[in-house]
């Protein structure tokens, strides 16, 4: 049964490392569940596609795995990491999380700052100017188009390259260039190590660097590659 | 069921009984005659709702550690009734300044504090009545309960300075007037009984809470399927 | 430390998209100078009646004018979700209300000392005379009201209603600080100036018991 513990100690041994555990996590708000007993255990260097409908608790994941929302009941461990107190995913969420009334380059400097990232200045430069945005560094993010705030918000959290990437349907709003940027950027950080985690609507060039896909209904996840189900039928769950 | 009516029948009867004594057997005060003795009820109240307030920061200090439901059940009920017994001491008050100083309201500081007291609460309850999920509300209401109580010290000392600056008549006397021993026993005793009563409708109010807290989650549960 | 040096970039975020338009100070300043010159309507003082209501409703402005300049504190960071990115990147998160509460202390300040020369006008009360005493009760008074105000303006951002609400939540909880502020700025104004330490020492009080509660509960203010 997918997204519940392994049965017995002999049953899924780990040649590598652990980089996040959920563990029996649930998420109530008042009474409602958004998760519910949900178990995974995501290996270093994994690119776990997240797919399941509106409300089925993606977004919650996500959130419970980049710390911002602590669960009701279970834990979230870190187990690979050397200090699991310090571990800080990179997260790209729904909204942009950038501000709107500083300039791309105040607000990729000053999150680079807070997160005491080597050369804060240098690397937002690098990274405005991989996402061809240096031209438009001193403007206003609020004066960017839909794909160029995406294209913001994607950078804001590799800042501090991080070693696990959590993307909450990265690819909405991006124009061609910015997907074949996410595109390349995610291969990159896949091949490099990075530990992925992103929700996903359907098949792209981006479901298909995926090495695991899990599919989650109404909290908890009922499919996972792991246990034999298919990438594709994970992804399109005959087109609900 | 039976030890509810127990608890409700005692505190009945204590307050009747303190009734009877402050009627009956506590003497005539000196100057202000049958008026004064309002003040047992009236310095009692306060005192019954201060400690309920009391109990409600307890209440809201233990929700924000442990997150359990119940605690916050306490805090609401308890901030409930002390505001029900603040507002007897509002209201007796002015009843006793009318006659007595021919004024209902003179800026006492005793009075003036409890008139904040009871608006810091009735803005606790309010911002309750204002945040829908219930984990939330308890949170943050926690929260601003605790704030609101580590205010009352500083506005009660902050108004007492402000009296001194500006000295006006004392409603039922200063801190200095003592009482005389029948008076003594019969203002504890009324202190008892509104600490009993004061008890015993926090944890009606609790079993109340609790039920329609279960009755919230079924619906919302029965709205989402 | 980390905390000091996340303090001061927020601190340095918060003072720049101020500075850059200039909404806040101007829309505070102008609102305590309306209040002023209402209260003067309404009450139609004497010289001496001036001199003795003045600084109270002074005071009494300033609050009216925070409960307004508080409330896009937190709600500000609603848009975009600014506040999780925030959360995500700070390694304490009393940094975040560190950063707000000095940098709502510096404006209130500051509209304050724009509005004094008014007020002495207005008011008929010499302040430059005092003004090294002045200056310390406006901050301390400030530094009070911006605390409390930064705590309440997270939380009101999360309720319904939040623009009545946070002046309902804030104003009974300040009471302190309009009473004692009024008295020690009434006997510091008079023809014959005293100090009030002592009033002076209950705003230093103040102010450390509601920081002290906002570095203990903060956090559990930006849960979710």
């Amino acid at each position: 049964m997918p997204g519940t513990p392994p049965k017995s100690p002999l049953a899924a041994p780990t040649q590598t490392p652990t980089a996040l555990r959920f563990e029996n996590i649930d998420k109530r708000y008042g009474g409602l569940f958004a998760l519910r007993g949900v178990y995974l255990e995501i290996a270093a260097g994994e690119c776990v596609a997240l797919a399941g409908r509106n409300g089925s608790g993606k977004t919650t994941l996500l959130r419970i795995a980049s710390r911002l929302v602590r669960p009701s009941a279970g834990a979230l461990s870190f187990p690979d990491a050397a200090t699991p107190a310090t571990v800080r995913p990179g997260y790209v969420a729904h909204s942009t999380m950038v501000y709107d009334e500083l300039t791309a380059e105040e607000n990729l400097v000053l999150f680079a700052r807070l997160q005491n990232v080597d050369q804060p200045t240098a690397r937002a430069e690098a990274l405005l100017h991989e996402l061809s945005l240096h031209d438009r560094r001193k403007s206003l993010v609020r004066t960017f188009s839909r794909g160029m705030r995406q294209r913001i918000a994607i950078a804001r959290a590799l800042l501090h390259r991080p070693s696990i990437l959590l993307l909450d349907e990265p690819a909405t709003g991006l124009d061609p260039f910015g997907f074949a940027w996410l595109s390349r950027t995610l291969r990159d950080l896949s091949a490099s190590g990075c530990t992925i985690v992103m929700s996903l609507h359907g098949e792209s060039e981006i479901s298909a660097l995926a090495t695991r896909a899990l599919r989650l209904d109404a909290g908890k996840v009922v499919a996972d590659t792991k246990s034999g189900a298919s990438l594709h039928s994970i992804l399109t769950f005959g087109g609900a | 069921m039976s030890k509810r009516i127990l608890l409700g029948a005692v505190a009945v009867l204590l307050v009747i009984a303190a009734a009877f004594a402050s009627f009956y057997i506590a003497p005539l005060e000196r100057t202000m005659g049958a008026l004064q003795k309002i003040f047992y009820f009236h310095a009692a109240s306060a005192w019954a709702g201060m400690d309920a307030f009391f109990v409600c920061f307890i209440a809201n200090l233990l929700y924000v550690w442990k997150r359990k439901p119940s605690y916050d059940w306490v805090a609401v009920s308890a901030a409930e009734v002390g505001l029900a017994f603040t507002t007897v001491v509002l209201i007796t008050g002015p009843i006793w300044a009318k006659p007595a100083w021919g004024i209902w309201w003179t800026w006492d500081a005793r009075l003036t504090s409890t008139f904040v007291l009871w608006l810091l609460y009735v803005s606790y309850l309010l911002l309750r009545s204002l945040i829908e999920e219930p984990d939330r509300r308890a949170l943050l209401s926690s929260i601003f309960g605790i704030f609101a109580y580590l205010d009352v010290p500083l506005v009660y000392g902050s108004i007492r300075w402000w009296r001194t600056q500006h000295p006006q008549p004392v409603i039922m006397g200063g801190p200095g007037s003592g009482l005389e021993p029948t008076m003594a026993k019969v203002f504890f005793f009324s202190v008892l009984a509104m600490h009993v009563l004061m008890i015993f409708l926090i944890r009606e109010r609790y079993l109340l809470e609790q039920t329609s807290s279960e009755v919230e989650l079924l619906q919302r549960e029965a709205e989402a399927t | 430390m980390s905390l000091l040096s996340n303090t001061s970039i927020l601190l340095g975020k918060e003072l720049r998209t101020e500075f850059r338009s200039r909404e806040l100070l101007t829309t505070t300043a102008v609102f305590i100078l309306v209040v002023l010159i209402m209260f003067s309507f309404a009450i139609n003082p004497t010289a001496e009646e001036s001199r003795a209501f003045g600084p109270g409703l002074l005071w009494l402005a300033i609050l009216f004018a925070a409960s307004l300049m508080l409330q896009p504190c937190f709600l500000r960071e609603q848009n975009n979700d600014t506040l999780s990115s925030l959360r995500l990147a700070v390694s304490d998160p009393f940094a975040i209300f560190l950063a707000k509460l000095v940098a709502n202390t510096l404006f209130l300040l500051l509209t304050e000392l724009l509005m004094l020369p008014l007020f002495a006008v207005f008011y008929n009360i010499p302040v430059l005379p005092q003004l090294h005493y002045l200056l310390l009760i406006l901050f301390l008074g400030s530094l009070g009201v911006s605390t409390v105000g930064t705590a309440l303006s997270a939380i009101s951002a999360q309720a319904r209603m939040r623009e009545l609400l946070l002046p309902l939540l804030l104003l009974p909880i300040l009471t302190p600080i309009l009473v004692v502020s009024a008295i020690v700025t009434v006997k510091l104004l008079d023809r014959d100036p005293v100090v009030e330490w002592k009033g002076i020492g209950f705003l230093a009080v103040f102010d450390v018991v509601f920081l002290t509660a906002l570095w203990l509960f903060g956090e559990y203010l930006l849960e979710e």
